[in-house]
């Protein structure tokens, strides 16, 4: 049954369903309505038994739930942006001990410049920590996805993260549908942990392993996450036949079929995307959308799949890599490999600028015409960074080039009094 | 802690203690049932304060907890020479994570233990200084802040030791470190205001604070089996001499600690709730130059010219500790009035002399 309601509280309830007995919270905008939902489902007895711990940063945050997740604790948290750089030794030790903590991330945009609105550089500076990265298109798929994360992240003792764009979904009021209790029970049983802190059978956790063995046991991580490739597509199948719904898996395609271009992306400007490509669907234009819902693991083969047939790929990204270009386009790079075809990256939506479906057509037109380049920043307002790289060339002390810029937009007041 | 009169004519000799008291009464080392949690062949420098510590701290706790424990290991010497791949020597449950988590950790293990019906099993915490007053300190202080049932114990070798001896938090002024180095105008440690971790552990208002040290190992105990009849957090700051950082004799390590007390420099005592409710009185008075002497850190105070000055400012800060905490108030020719204390009979002065 669905009901009218913020994202973030879909995802608390249902993350509430999944019976975490430790749940960490810390607040940082904008997922904190989910560890505030949860704080009350904990409060009033909804859910229990259940520890709710205010901690005091998300260092640890990250570190509570590694603890309660090697005490046999099914271990929950949530962060975003600035909270996900903090526990980043956390992140990499959670992993590294192969322990299977669920964290929500409402993606936000890595400062400086601080920002508080949506773009994936949070995840994206994690994307080597050993944890497995979900993206959610959708409220809905954002709720799903953590019922196939507990599943998956106890099965193989591998930590997942599920990403959801921060605002755009998370702040959005709709109708959702938070899976019924009995259900979540069948889907999910209970945390049987492969290894534990127990009194009546003890050992030791988190020696130092040196370089005798130390390749040993980071080859296992990497073998988990491809065994994370084989089970999230089941899982995903196991979820549709149950709750009657398509939510997860590798990725997912759109009016691929035929098509010439292709436009790969994650998260929710897959709907705006889609949108798009129906208009020019419309005009008789061949253009399909592949959306990718697992980073990590990268699905390669469904990648090279899904793609193989195109002539042009679009890679639309809400992240880059300095001094680089794209990063998810570098992954699907990879992907294609050998096939010859005219490659795009686009890096879209940075800190919350929102990617409108005006731009996409431009943006398609761009490519159909042949004009659009490698590597294009859109909406890139080219006036702003020619004035500031103009005022570097000319002072030394051309001060802080965010407040010059935001001067020039006339957000700030026009130097001192 | 109840003590027992016993008699003692065996001089010269330091086999005292347990075997001439009732058995209910003996330390949890001189029980042949003893748990052994820190097992032999780790590789502890030879007088390592911290590993003897750390096996009277964890089979006390264990004896408390009738074995019902998990113990949480910051990254350091203790956790470092305890488990070298493949071997550990630990016989509980023992999670190692990082550096600074360790008090956030063994929250998590409490709440899950909590959370999953079994608070039977007790939580013991364990950090060096680094790791404690440092790195650690912000976790430590949400621990606290949360009452989370934690037995935390911070081993304080004053340096971080495991790395190659650089200065912490807790490095008393004018010691040498690596990185505080017996040159220049103010050698060794610069005087500052000290980063006091059990007055700190008494402003978060917690139940239980102690200090105790490897001198006096049944106080140790007896801290340790205290806290262990408590539930919340609670804190015991333990001093452990490093004789590879402090650059003593390894032979010497008990002594060197009982110096320390028994000049003032390091007070032992207990809180709860903020307010002191016991203190171990000094009771043989040393002056801090006797403590010093034994140790290589301070040798730049003795050579190639004494820093009369530097001396007189640590045997000040020795002085203040005395007032502040009572360690020379009342009989200084009675038996000491703190716990944790065995009140024997007999030529103890003598006894004292010969030790040395």
């Amino acid at each position: 049954m669905r009901r009218q309601i913020e994202g973030a509280r879909g995802v608390a309830e249902t993350v509430a369903a999944c019976r975490p007995h430790v749940v960490c919270a810390y607040p940082i905008t904008p997922q904190t309505h989910i560890v505030e939902g949860l704080g009350v489902l904990v409060k009033t007895g909804a859910l229990a038994p259940c520890e709710f711990v205010n901690v005091e940063s998300e260092f640890a945050a990250m570190s509570v739930a590694i603890g309660a997740s090697a005490a046999g604790a099914r271990a929950y948290t949530a962060t975003a942006g600035q909270g996900l750089l903090f526990m980043c030794e956390a992140l990499y030790n959670t992993s590294g001990l192969g322990l299977p903590v669920v964290m929500t991330v409402a993606n936000r945009a890595i400062g400086a410049p601080i920002n508080i609105w949506n773009d994936h550089s949070d995840a994206m500076s994690q994307r080597d920590s050993g944890w497995i990265q979900l993206y959610a298109e959708t409220n809905q798929e954002a709720m799903d996805l953590h019922l196939q994360a507990f599943r998956l992240a106890e099965e193989l003792s591998v930590p997942v993260m599920v990403c959801l764009d921060g605002f755009v979904l998370t702040h959005a009021v709709e109708p959702l549908a938070v899976p019924d209790q009995a259900a979540v029970d069948a889907f999910l049983p209970p945390y049987a942990p492969r290894q534990v802190l127990d009194p009546d059978a003890p050992l030791s956790i988190g020696a130092m392993v040196g370089p005798e063995a130390f390749t040993e046991v980071r080859y296992l991580a990497f073998h988990r996450q491809l065994e994370a490739l084989r089970r999230i597509p089941e899982i995903a199948a196991d979820f549709a036949a149950r709750f009657g719904r398509d939510s997860g898996g590798l990725l997912h395609t759109y009016r691929c079929d035929g098509a010439r271009t292709i436009v790969l992306a994650m998260g929710s400007v897959l709907g705006t995307l889609k949108d798009t490509v129906d208009e020019l669907r419309a005009q008789g234009e061949p253009v399909g959308v592949v959306g990718l819902t697992s980073f990590r693991p990268f699905p390669m083969e469904a990648v090279r799949e899904a793609l193989g047939g195109a002539e042009r790929v679009i890679v639309l990204e809400r992240a880059f890599a300095a001094g680089v270009g794209g990063i998810v386009s570098a992954d699907v790079h990879t992907a294609l490999a050998g096939l010859d075809r005219r490659r795009h990256t686009v890096v879209a939506g940075l800190g919350g600028r929102p990617v409108t479906r005006a731009s996409l057509r431009a943006m398609l037109a761009d490519a159909l015409a042949g004009r659009l380049g490698p590597l294009t920043f859109l909406d890139l307002d080219h006036d702003l960074v020619k004035r500031e790289l103009e005022r570097v060339r000319r002072h030394h002390r051309s001060g802080p080039a965010a407040e010059n810029i935001l001067r020039d937009i006339g957000t700030v007041a026009a130097g001192p009094h | 802690m109840e003590t027992q009169e016993i008699r003692y004519f065996q001089v010269g000799s330091r086999a005292v203690g347990n075997r001439l008291l009732d058995p209910g009464r003996r330390t949890a080392q001189a029980d042949p049932e003893r748990a052994n949690a820190l097992t032999c062949g780790h590789r502890a420098c030879q007088g390592c304060g911290e590993a003897l510590g750390a096996r009277y701290v964890v089979d006390a706790a264990l004896r408390a907890s009738a074995g019902r424990l998990v113990a949480v290991n910051a990254t350091g010497c203790l956790e470092v020479f305890s488990t070298p791949y493949p071997e550990s020597s630990w016989q509980l449950p023992w999670l190692h994570s990082l550096f600074g988590n360790a008090p956030a950790v063994a929250t998590g293990v409490a709440a899950a233990l909590r959370a999953t019906g079994r608070d039977d099993i007790r939580v013991l915490a364990q950090g060096g200084d680094g790791g404690t007053v440092d790195i650690g300190f912000g976790c430590l202080s949400g621990m606290f802040e949360r009452d989370d049932d934690v037995l935390y114990i911070c081993y304080d070798n004053e340096a971080y030791m495991n790395t190659g001896v650089q200065r912490s938090g807790a490095t008393p002024p004018a010691a040498r470190t690596m990185t505080t180095q017996a040159v220049g105008d103010e050698p060794g440690n610069p005087f500052g205001q000290g980063k006091n971790l059990p007055l700190i552990a008494m402003a978060h208002g917690i139940g239980y604070v102690a200090t105790a040290t490897v001198a006096d190992l049944r106080d140790l105990e007896y801290k340790v089996t205290k806290a262990m009849g408590k539930r919340g957090a609670r804190y015991l700051h333990v001093l452990v001499p490093c004789p590879l950082g402090w650059g003593s004799a390894p032979g010497l390590t008990l002594q060197v600690a009982r110096l320390a007390t028994q000049t003032g420099l390091f007070p032992v005592f207990e809180a709860e709730r903020g307010e002191v409710t016991s203190a171990t009185r000094i009771r043989r008075h040393a002056p801090v130059e006797e403590y010093l002497r034994l140790q290589k850190r301070y040798a730049h105070l003795f050579s190639p010219e004494r820093l009369d000055g530097v001396i007189g400012k640590l045997q000040d800060q020795a002085d203040r500790n005395i007032a502040r905490f009572g360690l020379l108030d009342g009989d200084d020719a009675g038996p000491s009035a703190g716990p944790g204390a065995t009140v024997t009979t007999g030529p103890a002065a003598t006894r004292d002399e010969e030790i040395r």
